[in-house]
């Protein structure tokens, strides 16, 4: 894990004022807010420090271009051309001459500053509201110079939170499996990226295959499938000291696993003379419980984020259904009654509502429900995609999509995307590789 | 026979190398497999149901054993043709009684893979059974499920998903 060597600290933090601009999230959002991003402004002096230590040129306008970046992909934010604004950025950030930002039609603004102090970066930050010419927030914090694209990822979190009243999700990463090689004989990695696909980087070298990493809520561990050795277990990887072990000692195949939302156990599937329970371990005191016991297939756990429920996959029915039960394993209770087939369920971190993949008439959708099974919605149709995983703040699902080969069986891909929850926004995700099986992380700060 | 009898070698051959290297055995498989579907092409009847009865991507453990049994769509159930496979397959292991197995059970591409991990485990498991009820122990018999990550044919059509369900019998020492 990047230590958290941020120093955060508030110069002001204006209370909620009602004229102020919002942000409605709940729908989708046909008229992104138009947004001005001022490069931060450098003094010479920071600039060239900071271009010896991280070949950057101006890492001012650099942490900008992220911020840009991040507020685009959301769906949510139409960051204007740089070109139009006719203020400079030192200035601005001072003081912003509002109708400048408003004859370019900017309703918010973010100016800042970047300078180099004893060996760190200190950042910064204001947003304005150009309409009502009133600052919205005001913040500063100091970091190692590492850390600059963090800086712009928090920066987003902050305006993202200002401006929608909820929190955001850009200063996270992405653990994933890489893939590589023919279809037949894939190879598989396991990588991890940022939330924007900078600094990727593989884990595992692709020896043997590995399947479904998952983060744990609390901290930088991922429990994942490997098949060492041809040996389908369940494993947890340390991400900081690269540490890796077994999860129980289980005389079969493990898999499916996730951890609870406290990250002190591990659930999972173990599967025995064909049939699939699941199974909960202790990760402190290495205690074993069986949750399900049923001759079907139980499956694709995940926790509610209070930890009391549990929804998970069964073709107890005959088919693969979603069910959700009691975290004991009581109680449990169908709750996918729509045509066709649905699978990995999981619970959003707000608590409201379960992501599925379904699949129907051979077509395969990613699709919302609530957790007694009602208002089903389906985002998403493709040929092939599965496996939702949700954004910290539960406004974003990533999932992977897999193309059609041709006749040949040629041109098979498998590629990140993802979807905001309104169903609008679906996007791919880049990756130097093919990509499936992500998962996202809880925010790295708060 | 003669020429079955050279395949049977080769056969002996890739599994030695399969002992070194799995990823290497299935490299040879895909090969076998892609060259067999470009001499045959798409043949009609390869199909009962959705149960892949053709032989492009069959091998064989001897003479007239065949490795792999298959399975129609979301079904772990055995075929006529499934059991008279695997009753060839016990009393070709009853005969060499050192030999041990492991049967690798597969799904097609189109599930979720944390079910079809569950699925190839299942398929696997009911040949497996049969082969019990056939005299052969468990103990010589292990189960590795890989659900949809090893297909032998890549195209994303109902034949070549009939051919990538299936439980295949692999000689283990």
């Amino acid at each position: 894990m990047i230590r958290l060597l941020l120093i955060l600290f508030y110069i002001l933090i204006p209370f909620k004022s009602f004229a102020l601009i919002e942000v409605d999230i709940t729908r989708g959002n046909l008229n992104p807010l138009p947004i001005a991003v001022s490069p931060l402004s450098i003094d010479e002096n920071s600039k060239k420090n900071f271009e010896k230590i991280l070949k950057k040129k101006n890492i001012g306008e650099e942490i900008s271009i992220i911020v840009e970046n991040n507020l685009k992909t959301s769906g949510l934010f139409n960051p204007l051309n740089k070109d139009a604004f006719l203020q400079a950025p030192d200035i601005a950030n001072l003081k912003p001459r509002f109708e400048d930002w408003n004859l370019i039609k900017a309703q918010a603004l973010i100016t800042g500053k970047v300078s180099f102090v004893e060996e760190k970066l200190r950042v910064e930050f204001r947003l304005w509201d150009v309409l009502a010419g009133k600052e919205m927030i005001a913040l500063a914090f100091t970091t190692v110079p590492n850390n600059w694209r963090r800086v712009g990822h928090i920066i987003t979190d902050k305006v993202y939170q200002r401006l929608t009243g909820e929190k955001g999700y850009f200063d996270t990463r992405i653990i994933y499996v890489a893939e590589e090689g023919p279809k037949t004989k894939r190879i598989k990695k396991l990588a991890i990226m940022d939330q924007d696909g900078a600094n990727n980087k593989f884990l595992t070298l692709g020896n043997e295959l590995v399947l479904t990493p998952r983060f744990n809520p609390s901290s930088q561990m991922v429990t994942y499938l490997s098949y060492f050795r041809n040996l389908p277990r369940v494993y947890l990887l340390d991400i900081e000291t690269g540490m890796q072990e077994v999860v129980g000692d289980f005389p079969g195949m493990t898999f499916a696993p996730r951890f609870s939302p406290d990250g002190k156990k591990i659930i999972m599937s173990f599967a025995k003379d064909g049939n699939s329970d699941i199974y909960t371990m202790d990760l402190e005191n290495r205690i074993v419980e069986k949750i399900t016991n049923h001759p079907s297939i139980d499956t694709s756990p995940s926790y509610s984020p209070d930890g009391k429920f549990i929804c998970f996959n069964s073709d107890r029915s005959g088919y693969q259904q979603i069910y959700v039960m009691k975290s004991n394993g009581s109680n449990v209770k169908r709750i996918s009654f729509g045509k066709g087939l649905y699978g990995t369920p999981v619970w959003s971190p707000r608590g409201d509502l379960i992501a599925f993949t379904k699949l129907h008439k051979g077509k395969f959708y990613i699709g919302v429900m609530r957790t007694d099974g009602s208002g089903e919605r389906l985002l998403t149709e493709n040929f092939y995609q599965e496996a939702p995983s949700w954004s910290p703040n539960g406004r974003v699902l990533i999932f992977y999509r897999e193309t059609k080969t041709d006749e040949k069986g040629e041109g098979f891909s498998a590629k990140l995307w993802s979807i905001d929850l309104t169903g609008y926004n679906e996007r791919m995700v880049d990756t130097p590789t093919d990509a499936s099986d992500p998962s996202w992380s809880s925010l790295l700060s708060n | 026979m003669k020429k079955l009898r050279i395949r049977n070698i080769d056969q002996g051959a890739i599994m030695k190398l399969n002992k070194i290297l799995k990823n290497t055995f299935l490299v040879i498989v895909a090969c076998l497999a892609l060259s067999a579907c470009a001499t045959s092409k798409k043949s009609t009847g390869q199909m009962q149901g959705d149960v892949y009865t053709g032989t492009d991507t069959v091998e064989y453990l001897a003479s007239g054993v065949p490795d792999r049994v298959f399975f129609a769509t979301n079904e772990s159930v055995l075929t006529t043709a499934s059991r008279e496979t695997l009753r060839k397959q016990a009393a070709w292991l009853r005969k060499n009684s050192d030999i041990t197995i492991v049967l690798e059970g597969h799904a097609d591409e189109r599930g979720t893979r944390e079910y079809n991990l569950a699925l190839g485990e299942r398929r696997a498991n009911a040949a497996k059974d049969y082969l019990m009820t056939y005299g052969i122990s468990s103990d010589r018999i292990s189960v590795l499920s890989y659900g949809k990550e090893r297909p032998v044919d890549s195209g994303s059509n109902p034949l070549a998903w009939s051919k990538n369900r299936r439980s295949v019998t692999v000689k283990a020492n």
